[in-house]
């Protein structure tokens, strides 16, 4: 069985150098492989139905022996956007960005600017800091304002038979297997889980919401 | 490396206090925390899942990804519809809709916004059976619901082949509380 995932592994590896990755693993030249290459996003309301939890994936497909070593890299900014207007443009963004293994959080705050660049919104009333959460520890989680921050290694929660995917669009299979196989199994990806009031992003009705990576 | 680490700190605290006794400002910004200063330039943004994978041409894969989402509608979406036909050619045919009662242009069009619906009203899940973009759950079968949107037709009986992946659950079970993603492998 380890045998079988080493090989599987190996074969990952060789498919995404030549298809991009759902469900944004590895999407895009510019930024795949990278400390800035989002995984996947995640909006849900929490254990208490007053939050609303976001996940924010990056750098997916880490094997077990790679987590280790896995870092934020603190020239990436991770911002969430809101949008409770109804116009696709972000009302508010919550930033996390890592200095010195602590993620710091600011927001939600309304952004001084919106679009392609930020600066970071120290000027915001509602943060947060914790301690980024080292590989071979259980989470640390810190608690601000109504407010649960979480930074680190975590099991990739996203799950799909992508190399059959891959098979049929590139011709060699005319369908999926049953059962199929989850090619993200057994991997990781570095995460950053922030719980919030609904009551600071709009409170009722449905808002947009998107996250970015922005680099320095 | 714990021990330089805080061997360097403690030179830096020390040139700072120097720095400090040696100025006669009173500058207050002299107690340093953390740098936040500067410009941070997109790099990276994702909405709904697998949108940039599955329905952007790979020259415009960076594009999307630097095109704000009240912008992505008209800079993209004659591309999705094009890329959807192209994977589910059923879609041509005059009056063919998926399982949402959305045709080609009104599907493609709603997927070119690349933002996630959220309600704060209850449910959140991408689709549920009842309830439908009202958000995403860690446990949402997202591709299998992909999938029955491209390939599935009104009823999500068509082409059952290509529309369920077969894998419906994570391979760790996921935590009923913060932070909910499971410890990794």
């Amino acid at each position: 069985m380890k045998n079988l995932k080493t090989v599987l592994g190996v074969g990952i590896l060789a498919v995404a150098s030549f298809f991009a990755i759902a469900a944004d693993h590895i999407d895009a030249p510019a930024v795949q492989g990278g400390t800035s290459d989002i995984t996947d996003f995640y909006a849900f309301q929490g254990e208490d139905t007053n939050n609303l939890v976001f996940v924010a994936n990056l750098q997916g497909l880490l094997s077990p022996s790679s987590t280790g070593d896995a870092t934020f890299s603190e020239n990436v900014l991770v911002e969430i956007n809101i949008d409770n207007s109804g116009d696709n443009v972000e009302d508010l963004v919550i930033q996390a960005i890592a200095r010195d293994g602590k993620m710091y959080f600011f927001g939600p705050v309304a952004p001084s600017q919106t679009g392609l660049n930020s600066t970071i919104q120290t000027n915001a009333s509602a943060s947060g800091v914790v301690d980024i959460t080292s590989y071979d520890s259980s989470a640390t989680i810190a608690n601000n304002a109504g407010m649960s921050f979480f930074a680190g290694p975590r099991d990739d929660p996203f799950f799909m038979d992508f190399a059959q995917y891959s098979a049929i669009i590139g011709g060699t299979a005319t369908g999926f297997n049953n059962p199929g196989a989850d090619t993200f199994a057994g991997s990781n990806v570095m995460s950053i889980v922030i719980e919030v009031p609904k009551a600071m992003i709009g409170g009722l009705g449905t808002i947009n919401t998107w996250v970015e990576t922005k680099t320095k | 490396m714990k021990n330089l680490k805080i061997f360097t700190l403690a030179i830096t605290v020390s040139f700072l206090v120097f720095n400090c006794s040696n100025n006669d400002d009173d500058d207050p910004t002299m107690i340093s925390g953390p740098d936040f200063s500067g410009t941070y330039i997109q790099a990276d943004q994702m909405g709904r899942p697998a949108v940039n994978t599955v329905f952007v041409s790979s020259s415009s894969k960076d594009m999307f990804n630097i095109t704000i989402p009240s912008e992505q509608n008209a800079a993209f979406q004659s591309m999705f519809e094009a890329n959807l036909l192209g994977l589910s050619p059923a879609y041509a045919n005059p009056g063919d809709q998926n399982a949402l009662m959305l045709d080609a242009a009104t599907f493609t069009g709603l997927l070119a916004t690349d933002v996630l619906n959220v309600s704060l009203d209850g449910t959140t899940t991408f689709y549920d059976g009842t309830n439908v973009l009202t958000g995403r759950a860690l446990a949402d079968d997202v591709i299998t619901v992909e999938l029955l949107l491209i390939f599935g037709g009104e009823d999500f009986s068509e082409n059952p082949t290509l529309s369920n992946d077969n894998v419906s659950s994570n391979d760790k079970p996921f935590l009923v509380s913060f932070p909910y993603l499971a410890s990794p492998w």
